[in-house]
């Protein structure tokens, strides 16, 4: 079967063709091109906009607005993202992080999607053509049933405060490999004690999650080792890692309090 | 298969091809162009052997579709040399034992040639990074990190 590819210059352009059968929208091509090379039947049409919107990058006041087809190298370029490059470096080498956008990352799977556990710990929303906005938690547990006709445009967060960001990949090949596990957190401390807390992780299924077991024990407490061993239990609550060529669910279970605990006190 | 146009620069050389819409940027090159310099690794975005610079951004051309390189400048390492001359890194790559099977040294040399042409003086750490989305399964990776080290001390050398 032929494949053909559709560029339109707007997003809006982009989203109508995207109501026909057998069409995958494509960012940077390092999912949907990869499908192909590996013999994916499922679609023959690839679609993709040239729309300068969605590779703008807005930081204000207000919060911090991060188009779909923005790049990992252009988020590692960006001096008011510097608290996202860790999570921006952290995916594939130069020549990916040129390709990979923010908008993709949404759609890969475990072990990939490193940067999308960074904004979920920044409690991220997505805006979606023709859905409006919702929080990015929601849209990864619903983005396999949005339709075929649904288009992320953005990406927004609040950007978080000096020193609360926090984010680890653990990878067996350094300084590059895919994630044994990811974790991103964002942790907010008054006179010695966690106020509050969001904490994503990635490679505990099959895409993002957020712990709120965790976040609620970690809440109230000194972030010490005693005052954070209850978030690290209860961060096992729910989980349910994948086993792959990189790490089984058993170790992947085994080792996600130890490099939890590593993060939250570091 | 429908055939589309592509038309762009490749190494400083007009060309213009038709290729079946949906196809990647190493077909074209290897395929219809004759530049079979970026080899077809994984095909997946991991091995790094089919880089090539796109508008002098590191992209990998087995993951690039022909059709999206419209109008842009392509290089390859094919056309790094100069006439019979080798370019600095290549020379490194030939002195330091930096490449064994070869096939992953084009996109090794690109790596390396994106990372020299933002920074003339990095230092190892610089360099593991800027080819960590490049596998060698030969050298083990020591002999490639001081090729690129020393083809950056004869740049330096050079210029001054």
């Amino acid at each position: 079967m032929g494949m053909s590819l559709q560029t339109f210059s707007t997003a809006s352009e982009a989203q109508a063709a995207l109501g026909a059968s057998g069409v995958r929208y494509m960012g940077g091509g390092t999912l949907v091109v990869r499908a192909v090379n590996e013999g994916d039947l499922s679609f023959s049409t690839i679609v993709r906009t040239t729309d300068p919107a969605l590779s703008a990058i807005e930081t204000s006041d207000a919060g911090v607005r991060v188009g779909a087809s923005v790049t990992m190298g252009m988020v590692l370029a960006h001096p008011g993202l510097s608290y996202l490059a860790p999570a921006a470096r952290a995916v594939g080498g130069p020549a990916v992080r040129n390709m990979a956008t923010v908008g993709g990352n949404l759609f890969a799977p475990a072990p990939y999607g490193d940067f999308t556990v960074a904004l979920l710990a920044l409690d991220a929303k997505v805006s979606v053509s023709g859905s409006g906005e919702m929080a990015l938690e929601a849209f990864l547990q619903e983005r396999d049933s949005l339709g075929a006709s649904a288009l992320v445009t953005s990406v927004t967060f609040a950007a978080p405060a000096t020193d609360s960001f926090r984010f680890l990949k653990v990878s067996r090949v350094h300084p590059k490999g895919a994630a044994v596990l990811t974790i991103a957190a964002d942790i907010r401390e008054e006179a010695g004690s966690v106020v509050q807390a969001r904490i994503a992780l990635g490679c505990m299924a099959d895409r993002a999650i957020r712990t709120h077991a965790a976040e609620a024990a970690l809440v109230g407490r000194p972030r010490t080792k005693e005052g954070i061993a209850p978030a690290l239990t209860a961060a096992l609550e729910g989980i349910d890692p994948p086993t792959d060529a990189i790490a089984s669910a058993w170790y992947r279970r085994e080792v996600l309090p130890v490099h939890l605990g590593r993060l939250l006190l570091g | 298969m429908a055939k589309v146009p592509v038309q762009f620069t490749l190494n400083g050389s007009e060309r213009a091809e038709f290729v079946e819409s949906g196809s990647t940027l190493l077909a074209a090159l290897r395929d219809k162009m004759g530049d079979t310099s970026p080899k077809g690794g994984c095909l997946q975005g991991t091995c790094g052997a089919c880089t090539v610079m796109v508008d002098g951004e590191l992209r990998l051309s087995c993951l690039t579709l022909a059709e999206t390189c419209n109008d842009a400048q392509i290089r390859t390492t094919a056309g790094l040399a100069n006439g019979e001359v080798l370019h600095p890194l290549q020379r490194a790559f030939e002195d330091a034992f930096a490449a064994q099977c070869g096939f992953c040294t084009p996109g090794m040399i690109m790596a390396a040639a994106a990372l020299l042409e933002r920074n003339p003086n990095p230092d190892r750490a610089d360099v593991v990074e800027a080819i960590s989305g490049n596998v060698c399964r030969c050298t083990g990776y020591e002999p490639i990190i001081q090729a690129v080290l020393l083809a950056a001390r004869a740049n330096s050398t050079s210029a001054a």
